[in-house]
């Protein structure tokens, strides 16, 4: 069984309540088209669980496969430092075809981001350090490819998908386990 | 049924190619530790991540000093053409004549599927195997158990230093 080797903070991309049963938590590179595949999917397995579901989103640029992957995810950190991470990190997925500066600075532009601010953050590398972190606590933690996901802290190594993810999701719930001692 | 090399066993030497006029055998790299990592198949998708993934950690790797192969039954052609799609940054070596000679001798081979398994070696500065390690051939192992041998590794040495010093001192 791996494990998470770092556990979740106040620093990481979260989104839902630390009392939830269940973390998720993606290690994802913005420019793998499996990772694209995944984030429609996350929403689904996200809105299914509602409160019961916490998420976190880390950095695992495989950038000598994915030249823009490490400049994504330092536009994706830029809007987080702005309180903007999600709109950003929605935004490039849902535009993965399209992935460059460009679309960059579009985006910050529709968060009313500055665009000379990304720009400068992007060519000074102002948030490579935090996902270069993200990165080898990933490698530490057993990440093996994009995307990884990890459910209350164990590695998943079923399919990326809705209803495999939901089942497994399912059994970590308090209930659920409830349930299956009534069962037993 | 081949078992895999197990720790402490002189990693069997040898000498393949890495492109079309180039070889590397393994005595050539005595001096730093080797990471070994045999893979069943160039392009199938699993393998693709695993060598991508070593290629990233790449840096990491050479914290250690230490030098990675890729090692599979493709051809160096294939290989050639693998490495560049993925801009790989290590030799990958191509136990391809007799087929998977190197991977027997490791205790790697799957004799039925005519490949090898998804096995990871950390042999030492002086050719030893250190550390073995046999995933599910579906199972992408990661970089983990490797990065935590070169660690062990590069502790022990210094552990033996610490003592050899002191025996002097004495």
């Amino acid at each position: 069984m791996t494990k998470l080797k770092v556990p979740v903070a106040q620093a990481d991309h979260i989104l839902g309540e630390e009392v939830a049963p269940v973390t998720l938590v993606e290690y994802g590179d913005y420019e793998c088209p499996h990772c694209g595949h995944a984030h429609p999917i996350v929403q689904s397995v996200r809105k299914h669980f509602g409160e019961q579901l916490r998420f976190v989103f880390r950095n695992f640029p495989l950038t000598q496969i994915h030249p823009h992957a490490e400049m994504a995810a330092e536009g994706a950190e830029f809007a987080g430092a702005k309180g903007r991470f999600w709109e950003m990190h929605d935004g490039i997925f849902q535009n993965q075809s399209r992935l460059g500066t460009a679309l960059l600075v579009e985006l910050a532009g529709q968060l009313r981001l500055s665009s000379d601010e990304l720009t400068t953050a992007l060519e000074n590398h102002e948030y490579l350090s935090r996902i270069k972190d993200d990165f080898m606590g990933g490698v530490r933690s057993g990440v093996n490819g994009t995307p990884t996901f990890f459910i209350n802290s164990v590695r998943y190594d079923g399919a990326p998908e809705f209803e495999e993810l939901v089942e497994a999701i399912t059994e970590q719930l308090p209930n659920r386990k409830g349930e299956r001692r009534h069962a037993g | 049924m081949a078992h895999i090399l197990a720790p402490g066993i002189s990693a069997p030497d040898f000498t393949l190619p890495v492109t079309a006029d180039q070889s590397l055998s393994l005595r050539d790299l005595r001096g730093r530790p080797v990471v070994l990592a045999f893979y069943p198949a160039d392009w199938s998708p699993v393998c693709g991540d695993q060598m991508a993934l070593y290629n990233e950690v790449h840096p990491e790797f050479q914290k250690y000093n230490a030098e990675v192969v890729g090692i599979s039954v493709d051809g160096v052609w294939c290989h050639a053409a693998f490495a560049r799609d993925r801009s790989l940054h290590f030799p990958l070596l191509a136990d391809f004549e007799p087929k998977g000679a190197v991977a027997k001798a490791y205790g790697v081979y799957r004799e039925k599927d005519g490949i090898s398994e998804r096995a990871l070696f950390v042999i030492d500065e002086e050719g030893v195997i250190f550390w073995s390690y046999c995933s599910p051939i579906a199972v992408n192992p990661g970089a983990e158990g490797i990065l935590e041998a070169l660690e062990n590794l590069k502790e022990k040495r210094l552990s033996d230093d610490q003592a050899q010093s002191s025996r002097r001192a004495s």
